[in-house]
């Protein structure tokens, strides 16, 4: 294939790659940003998503467009609702202490899985796309009468990977408006800010984390549901996805929305064109060294706030 | 049922009829009163139930049960009833090892049997060469034909890809195309491919024009796409693990209507539906299989006795979900081997572990395996020195979301000279 070409399908291919990213690792980021828990099993709620889009589409059995509409809203409510419990139940009687969360975490990331794997099965299932046209790209080449459009070999996407991109800006959006334009926003940064402070004014903070872990895990699971057109649901897809989130959202600054969306940018670009052109695991290699060469040089993150 | 029958002085139809049905109708203790001990035989079976290979796994346990009631209901081996003491390896070489272990010391196993993914035999073998525990494995790898394991593994019920690969390169590049592209995983098993058939393919006066190695892990293709040399004829591509629609899929997204020829081991395809969305792009492509997964016109008595054992519909999926596709291109390989077990340890006269070198020694001496109930893919010739059967392979083509074979090659056409001669090592 062509240069050309060839570099706007790695484009194409990491853009997608960027936009679940971001999904994923804002939701990881969020909880973080208000709750100070690192959540471990958070590829795990990315991986509960794609299993209840598959569950969910299965019931429904209404044609692609119908089941997947249905799928991508229960599902994230779902594993919202189960997140928001399993904070309540667990998190919150750990008083939200961060070395207990970590291990607390952990083992729920264990349960999830092993649980997914009683009930769901070790196979990877396909859901089917609610639209999947395959779109031919132009390409522009100097002809003899001067530009010219032709069509390479190989240079494609499908709808359905253009609807993501599109769903991951939309969501991601109104994320970006629920925190700083409404009262549930305004009510979780200040909670973020001074915990103690807020609840003297009257917030419940309680509720407001178990909203939050739950907004997280929705999140992750909005992730999930997206992704499992492309890419099928099995019991084992959360450990890459969340290491890549710990990627972003250490480079972006843990905690840092903005920064978030922009290290899933440069990590879902980068990883798209590194391993087109060169390997998968020269990428991997890449976005670790980052992680090392940010954790060193602005230990807080390339957006992120010093600690106060 | 030899010893069934021997005691019937004169032999006919309506006497062993009426034997078979008083001997069913006994409990399954009386069945094996006549053997000196009525203790089981029992298979330490390495499912791999979870991990990459579970849907191989899931088929193999299927298989190999319904193989071992219909040898209980035969009167056992050696007029004792065979067990399968079944545990999950995880599709991992580390556990692999472990089991073959616990197989060998806590359950008390006779032999070790049936796993498939080449890196877990690979990391089994040794210890079972070790402990001196007769190791069956139905993988594809050439591992155990190549000298690289002991003369405890052996592989009597499934042809390995060296042999696949040779028998098949003609018919690619006679009817295909002779610039070939290959699409293999970046380990054991795809460099198997790699090499024997890049070798293959020369011998045919063809070329290799591209090699496209995937890490086993992965689960998105698209990026590798590009990589694909333009002058590609044929694309050859044989994957493996949970993500293989999602490659199939994706290659039918890079392509779109101006494909070239694409000749796919099934492997690629295994326990996937033909009608999942995103396939259809594969009408008028080519697979390997190693026994057709869509009942043929031709299909032989053995198949349909064998389909109806394991619980296959016409189809290639299970019988009580349509949706739940088999494996039939590998398991058939585990129903041969565990009758491989029986005629080794009934030719040996097997009594328990102390016969095990006794087993090996037997199932060494086999040489032809007809076409029959026992080997319902289809004859083989076993090689006794490097431990490795030979068998017929299928070339079939998607047509109307079937695959309708369209050459079966034969026998002699996958033999290779020996590499290996495990006779010459002590047992």
């Amino acid at each position: 294939m062509e240069f050309g070409p060839h570099l706007m399908l790695a484009m194409i291919e990491g853009a997608v790659m960027a936009a679940v990213l971001a999904l994923m690792a804002s939701g990881l980021s969020l909880v973080f940003g208000v709750m100070r828990v690192v959540n471990v099993a958070h590829g795990e709620f990315y991986m509960l998503g794609a299993v209840a889009a598959w569950v969910v589409t299965d019931l429904v059995g209404a044609g692609p467009a119908w089941s997947f509409a249905a799928a991508l809203i229960l599902a994230p409510l779902c594993i919202g609702t189960l997140a928001a419990a399993i904070d309540m139940s667990v998190l919150k009687r750990l008083s939200y202490d961060p070395e207990r969360t970590i291990v607390a975490t952990i083992g729920l990331l264990y349960i999830l899985q092993q649980a997914t794997l009683m009930g769901y099965g070790a196979d990877a299932r396909p859901v089917a796309a609610p639209f999947d046209t395959r779109i031919a790209l132009p390409w522009v080449e100097w002809a003899q009468g001067g530009l010219a459009l032709y069509w390479p070999w190989g240079l494609s996407v499908t709808a359905y990977k253009l609807f993501v991109i599109a769903a991951a800006i939309v969501i991601l959006l109104g994320l970006r408006l629920l925190m700083t334009r409404s009262r549930i926003g305004l009510v979780m940064r200040a909670t973020r800010i001074d915990g103690e402070m807020a609840l003297a004014f009257g917030i419940p903070v309680e509720r407001v984390y178990a909203l939050v872990f739950g907004l997280g895990a929705g999140l992750a699971a909005l992730a999930g549901v997206l992704v499992v057109p492309i890419s099928q649901a099995h019991y084992l897809m959360g450990g890459d996805a969340l290491l890549l989130s710990f990627i972003v959202v250490i480079i972006g600054g843990l905690g840092s929305l903005g920064g978030t969306i922009v290290a899933a940018i440069l990590i879902g670009m980068g990883e798209g064109i590194v391993s087109v052109f060169f390997s998968p695991t020269l990428a991997k290699i890449i976005a670790t060294l980052l992680v090392a060469l940010v954790l060193v040089f602005r230990p807080q993150g390339l957006f992120g706030a010093r600690a106060r | 049922m030899s010893d069934l029958t021997s005691r019937t002085p004169k032999l006919d139809r309506r006497t062993v009829l009426g034997t078979l049905a008083g001997a069913a109708s006994l409990p399954l203790w009386a069945r094996h009163a006549g053997a000196q001990t009525a203790e089981p035989i029992r298979i330490g079976f390495q499912k791999h139930a979870t991990g990459i290979g579970a849907a191989y796994g899931r088929w193999y346990d299927r298989t190999s049960q319904a193989a071992v009631a219909r040898i209980n209901a035969e009167g056992g081996i050696n007029g004792r009833p065979v067990e399968l003491i079944t545990e999950d390896d995880g599709t991992d070489p580390k556990r692999g090892a472990e089991l073959v272990e616990k197989f060998a010391t806590q359950h008390r196993c006779d032999v070790a049997f049936g796993t498939l993914f080449s890196h877990v035999v690979v990391g089994s073998a040794p210890r079972a060469g070790e402990l001196k525990l007769p190791y069956f494995v139905v993988s594809e790898g050439h591992h155990v034909a190549s000298g690289m394991l002991n003369r405890y593994t052996l592989q009597p019920g499934i042809t390995d890809v060296k042999s696949q690969v040779i028998s098949m390169a003609p018919w690619v590049t006679q009817n295909l195309g002779k610039k070939v592209t290959m699409i293999f995983p970046d380990y054991a098993f795809g460099h198997d491919h790699r090499d024997f058939f890049t070798d293959a393919v020369k011998a045919q006066g063809g070329e290799v024009v591209g090699l496209v190695a995937i890490p086993p892990t992965e689960t998105s293709f698209t990026r590798y796409f590009p990589r694909i040399p333009r002058e590609t004829e044929v694309i050859y591509h044989v994957m493996v693990g949970p993500a293989v629609l999602t490659f199939v899929k994706e290659m039918g997204e890079f392509f779109g209507p101006s494909r070239p020829e694409i000749f796919g081991f099934i492997d690629s395809l295994e326990a996937v539906d033909l009608a999942s969305p995103g396939l259809e792009f594969l009408e008028g492509t080519y697979f390997w299989e190693g026994a057709p997964r869509y009942a043929q016109a031709d299909q032989s008595e053995h198949d349909r006795l064998f389909r109806a054992a394991v619980g296959v519909d016409a189809n290639g999926a299970s019988v009580d979900d349509p949706r739940d596709v088999s494996t039939y291109a590998h398991m058939f390989g585990c129903w041969e081997t565990l009758y491989v077990i029986k005629a080794g340890m009934e030719a040996c006269g097997y009594r328990g572990p102390q016969d095990r070198a006794a087993l090996i020694e037997a199932v060494e001496a086999m040489t032809d395996m007809p076409h029959s109930a026992e080997h319902p893919q289809g004859a083989k010739v076993f090689n006794g020195r490097t431990h490795q059967v030979f068998g017929p392979q299928f070339i079939s083509r998607v047509t109307e979301g079937r695959l309708v074979v369209q050459h079966q090659t034969a026998i002699k056409d996958g033999f290779y000279p020996d590499e290996v001669d495990y006779t010459a090592q002590p047992l």
